[in-house]
């Protein structure tokens, strides 16, 4: 019998580990499916309410191609941020990421993981509001969608990166509020229901959402590019929280 | 090592080495110091004093290197709650170069049934025999086991125990806190025994508690003998006819020396039995604060 538990240590590939994190996080995930349609939700009633009916002021003539790519710029914030600052907010009070940092696993390991795992979840997320988008009568550019696949990633990763930096610093449940707090504070200041102020650069600048959302419409809607600023906000919110949340991550 | 939580000062200067291939266990009642000495071990927290070298890296500095060797059981939760358990060890095992066989460990810790069982329907011992599954699976050359028995029912304290016993034999290093006496006695090389994060006392289980010495003399002999000068150090006591207990400083010559004055007394001595003190006589008088003479 003896033998069996003979030292043999060593960390398997970085890549297998992180594949595996991956796995774990996407599995967890459709467990919890229902709280993934759930936050579906809110984006559908906008995408329906705003993009259909006449409740809300909405800039130019064509209702759908100025609500619809708000609509998946909202998603991408709802899961990449809200849902991921308060996920990572009790998975560390629940200790699990005190138990993944006493493992091989490390800390830019489980930060990759976890935006890869929420890019997952988004991409599956705005295939299926895009699909309603069409049927009720989105006629999109379908030419402009690496750009606007590109500013996804970029939005993606910053939103990802102030949720893991804000479940670092607070406690699960001032995460959950702050995190919430700034879903509403977004959804309402950044043009996606109704025209809002108009900010110009600046508001990119301030608001990644209105800056994602722009940047949608511009391609999917209007097959034209990705405005320079709005590459530049979205990158520089995606660099530093990205780093920020690389620096300030704790285990415990 | 010094640790400090704000003006409390939870480990105090405390220095210990685990040999490889050894036992060591921290003994000492919640609060004494044991889980922030090893947080600093485990890389979670920095020593506000001293230094710690864990498989002579830097447990924080180092983390990423350090970590594939080591196996670590924290002292609770720490998993997913909607995760199996199945999953869950197959997670960590993933992440080892050459881990265990996942379903060998299942059996031997008795959780093959709760493979398809989510964390959180698990009682609190099957949460532990898991969290430990997840600490061995990397096969790690050192392990940390915080309170490794905290909540298993006797039988799957037995079966851990025998699974230390095993890593030992297999050439792991082992640090464990606990504060169960016989746990300690039994799986131990070393013994430190911490209290109010300071070390009151190191030894083997066996040197502990022989340098407490014998405690107690019991001689079965005829009844109603009265002690007298000879014996003036020593207290006697008669609990019931017949049946003297001596207590006192018992070395080879006083208790030759209690021998000779029950034969000046022509008494015919039947029985002598010494009593000597358990490593839980040990850990109680030390812990306690009354002042003992064991620490080496």
């Amino acid at each position: 019998m003896s033998g069996v538990f003979a030292p043999a240590p060593g960390r398997a590939p970085m890549r297998s580990v992180v594949a595996s994190q991956i796995r774990m996080e996407l599995t967890l995930t459709a467990r919890r499916g229902e709280a993934v349609v759930l936050a579906m939700g809110v984006p559908l009633l906008v995408l329906l309410g705003a993009g259909l009916t006449e409740v809300t002021n909405v800039p130019g003539d064509d209702r759908l191609a100025f609500v619809v790519p708000g609509v998946l710029a909202l998603t991408v914030m709802s899961t990449a941020f809200t849902g991921q600052a308060i996920t990572t907010g009790y998975e560390r009070s629940y200790g699990v990421l005190k138990r993944l940092g006493a493992s091989p696993l490390t800390r830019p390991g489980l930060l990759f993981a976890k935006t890869a795992a929420v890019l997952g979840l988004i991409v599956l997320q705005l295939i299926v509001l895009a699909g309603v988008g069409l049927a009720v009568g989105w006629r999109p550019h379908f030419e402009a969608i690496l750009p606007a696949l590109g500013v996804t990633v970029l939005a993606t990763a910053a939103y990802s990166g102030l949720a893991l930096l804000m479940a670092s610093l607070l406690r699960p449940e001032a995460t959950t509020g702050a995190a919430t707090l700034i879903y509403v504070l977004m959804l309402a200041a950044g043009g996606i229901m109704f025209a809002a102020p108009d900010l110009g650069t600046f508001g990119w600048f301030v608001l990644p959402l209105a800056a994602h959302a722009e940047a949608l419409r511009q391609t999917l809607s209007y097959g034209g590019s990705v405005p320079t600023a709005i590459w530049l906000s979205l990158a520089t919110w995606a660099v530093v929280f990205v780093t920020a949340a690389a620096r300030k991550f704790r285990w415990e | 090592m010094v640790v400090r939580y704000g003006d409390t000062t939870a480990v105090d200067g405390v220095s210990l080495t685990v040999p490889r291939g050894r036992v060591l266990s921290l003994l000492g009642h919640n609060g004494a110091g044991k889980t922030s000495l090893l947080q600093v071990c485990e890389g979670f927290r920095r020593a506000d004093g001293g230094t710690a070298r864990v498989l002579g890296l830097d447990p924080m500095d180092d983390h990423d290197a350090l970590m594939p060797r080591l196996g670590i059981m924290l002292q609770s939760g720490g998993v997913y709650p909607w995760a199996t358990a199945g999953e869950i060890l197959r997670l960590f095992a993933s992440f080892a170069a050459t881990p265990l066989d996942v379903d060998m460990l299942l059996d031997r810790l008795g959780l093959r049934k709760f493979e398809r069982t989510r964390w959180r329907r698990l009682s609190g011992g099957e949460q532990q025999r898991l969290s430990l599954a997840v600490a061995l699976v990397g096969r790690p050359e050192l392990v940390f086991l915080d309170e490794p028995t905290a909540g298993m029912d006797t039988e799957a304290r037995h079966t851990t125990w025998r699974l230390i016993e095993e890593l030992r034999a297999d050439g792991v290093s082992v640090l464990l806190t606990t504060h169960l006496l016989d746990e300690a006695e039994r799986l131990a090389d070393e013994v430190v025994i911490m209290r109010s994060g300071v070390v009151a006392a190191t030894g083997s289980p066996a040197e502990l508690t022989a340098a407490a010495g014998i405690d107690l003399l019991e001689v079965r002999a005829d009844p109603g003998l009265v002690p007298d000068g000879r014996l003036a150090d020593l207290k006697v006591t008669e609990p019931t006819p017949g049946e003297y207990a001596i207590a006192g400083a018992l070395d080879a010559a006083v208790i030759s020396d209690v021998l000779g004055w029950f034969a000046a007394k022509d008494a015919q001595v039947t029985a002598v039995n010494t009593r000597r003190r358990t490593l839980e006589d040990v850990y109680l008088a030390l812990t306690t604060g009354e002042k003992s003479k064991v620490s080496r």
